[in-house]
């Protein structure tokens, strides 16, 4: 049931042009900053080559760009997010799902599956572009893996974030824009020095973005998704009533 | 009557705020039997089919449906269901075929006898010739035969259809009458409608609602006993509506 639901949500996004409108500005987006930031490195990779410990072109290149992406995505998955959910009951193709003998834990994992792949195929197109400079010089991998598991599970918990608004409400465009007010909230907490900071997202991404994999960075994107899957089973569960 | 019960319901009440919307109504379907639901525009006959496909959840009462309790084994009593509501809950950007097939699996048919029960319900609902169109861009007939595709394509024990005739042409609705008839004979139907001929020419059993509580509930003969259909149904809301008022 789940792959069922998955697989529908995933060709779903596909039917619509706009879908595709946004893969393509991104992977346009993505190599015009590659590019620059490969430019700024070539430019000073002589004069870095003379200090002793310079940093490598992984670091100075894809670090970056797995940042950039970070942020793209954390304003483009509440634009997915909507759809899952509440325009479905805009729609009222909504009333399909909940009166189907499927449970409700089915049709949240469903839906979170189905977009995660497609935020899995962005992600990876740009961990391609990441390994494209190993065509010039020695890579890192062990940096550009651990910047794409960082960016994966960030989208992960964005998407988590943006189901649960998108359960909340029947109007899309509120949903965008909660999942959006409070993923830049959290975004910002990142530049508060208090021990708020721990619960920003993006501050465990920092991490994975310097090549550092930290177990507690990882319980902690696991229980960010888990909690906001599990808020948005429950509530659709209360809203179909039934005992699962 | 000695054939099974396939669907009842048992004193629903819904309250939206501390208004009582639908008021104490019980219902009982048999195999084989073809329910209408009569009544006013607001009487709450989409709210009660809503309640007896288990969208919506009544604040009391209980609906079993096939002898499953929809609130206690929900999965079992839904995939016993088909429901088609007011506004049929169709994707626009899938096409016909891959919707139904969607909506096949989605209510357990398995993979072997999906060929067979997509060929029967396209057929039943006159959809061969539109399988691979998008459902976009159909017409609202073709739209609303779709959905009632959607709602028998499982086969279900008890089909349920609000309005199932609205925005056909004159033969769609023949069509479709001939349909609901045809499933009238394997499973049970409830359909909701104005239209008293079409209770008259496909119903066993009508209930009449007014302002969310049962007003009759008999077989038609019963409602054919002192007149015509319509002036028995014009009579029973207009006795209630002054009865309401002191």
């Amino acid at each position: 049931m789940i792959r069922l639901l998955a697989r529908k949500e995933f060709r779903c996004l596909f039917a619509s042009p706009s879908t595709w409108w946004m893969l393509a500005l991104l992977q346009f987006i993505f190599a015009w900053f590659f590019l620059a930031r490969l430019d700024d490195y070539l430019l000073v990779q002589a004069q870095l080559a003379q200090s002793g410990n310079a940093p490598g072109a992984t670091i100075s290149i894809a670090a970056p760009l797995a940042n950039v992406l970070s942020i793209v995505l954390m304003m483009l998955i509440p634009l997915f997010t909507m759809r899952l959910i509440a325009e479905e009951r805009r729609n009222q193709t909504w009333i399909l799902l909940s009166t189907a003998p499927i449970s409700s834990t089915h049709i949240v994992l469903g839906k979170f599956l189905g977009l995660l792949a497609l935020l899995s195929l962005i992600i990876a197109a740009c961990g391609l572009m990441m390994c494209a400079i190993a065509l010039g010089t020695h890579v890192d991998v062990g940096l550009i893996a651990s910047n794409v598991l960082g960016v994966w599970l960030l989208a992960a918990s964005y998407a988590a974030l943006g189901l649960y608004f998108s359960a909340l409400t029947r109007q899309p465009i509120v949903a965008a824009f909660g999942a959006l007010a409070v993923s830049l909230g959290l975004w910002m907490l990142e530049m508060s020095d208090s021990i708020v900071r721990v619960l920003s997202p993006s501050v465990h991404f920092q991490a994975l973005n310097s090549g550092l994999i930290n177990s507690s960075d990882l319980i902690y994107f696991g229980l960010f998704i888990c909690a906001f899957l599990g808020l948005t089973i429950h509530h659709i569960r209360r809203e179909r009533g039934g005992a699962r | 009557m000695s054939t099974p019960l396939t669907l009842s319901a048992q004193h629903l009440t819904l309250f939206r705020g501390s208004r009582c919307v639908i008021d104490d109504v019980s219902l009982e379907l048999h195999r084989g039997e073809v329910l209408g639901l009569l009544g006013h525009n607001g009487a709450g006959k989409s709210t009660t089919l809503q309640m007896l496909a288990g969208a919506l959840q009544p604040s009391s009462g209980r609906v079993e449906v096939c002898d499953f309790d929809l609130s206690r084994q929900a999965d079992l009593g839904k995939a016993c269901l088909g429901f088609l509501p007011e506004h049929p809950p169709l994707y626009r950007d899938m096409t016909v075929n891959n919707f139904l097939t969607f909506s096949a699996r989605l209510h357990r048919v398995s993979a072997a006898q999906l060929p067979d029960f997509l060929a029967l319900a396209k057929q039943r609902c006159g959809l061969n010739e539109v399988g691979d169109k998008l459902i976009g861009t159909l017409s609202k007939g073709y739209q609303q035969r779709v959905g009632i595709a959607q709602a028998i394509i499982h086969q279900p024990a008890v089909v349920i259809l609000d309005e199932p005739t609205v925005g056909l042409d004159p033969t769609q609705i023949r069509d479709i009458r001939n349909l609901i008839r045809e499933l009238g004979n394997s499973s049970s139907v409830i359909l909701s409608t104005h239209l008293l001929n079409e209770v008259e020419s496909l119903c066993d059993r009508a209930v009449i609602l007014q302002n969310g509580k049962v007003i009759f509930n008999d077989t038609l003969a019963e409602m054919h006993r002192h007149n015509d259909i319509e002036s028995s149904f014009i009579r029973l809301t207009a006795m209630q509506t002054e009865g309401a008022q002191p």
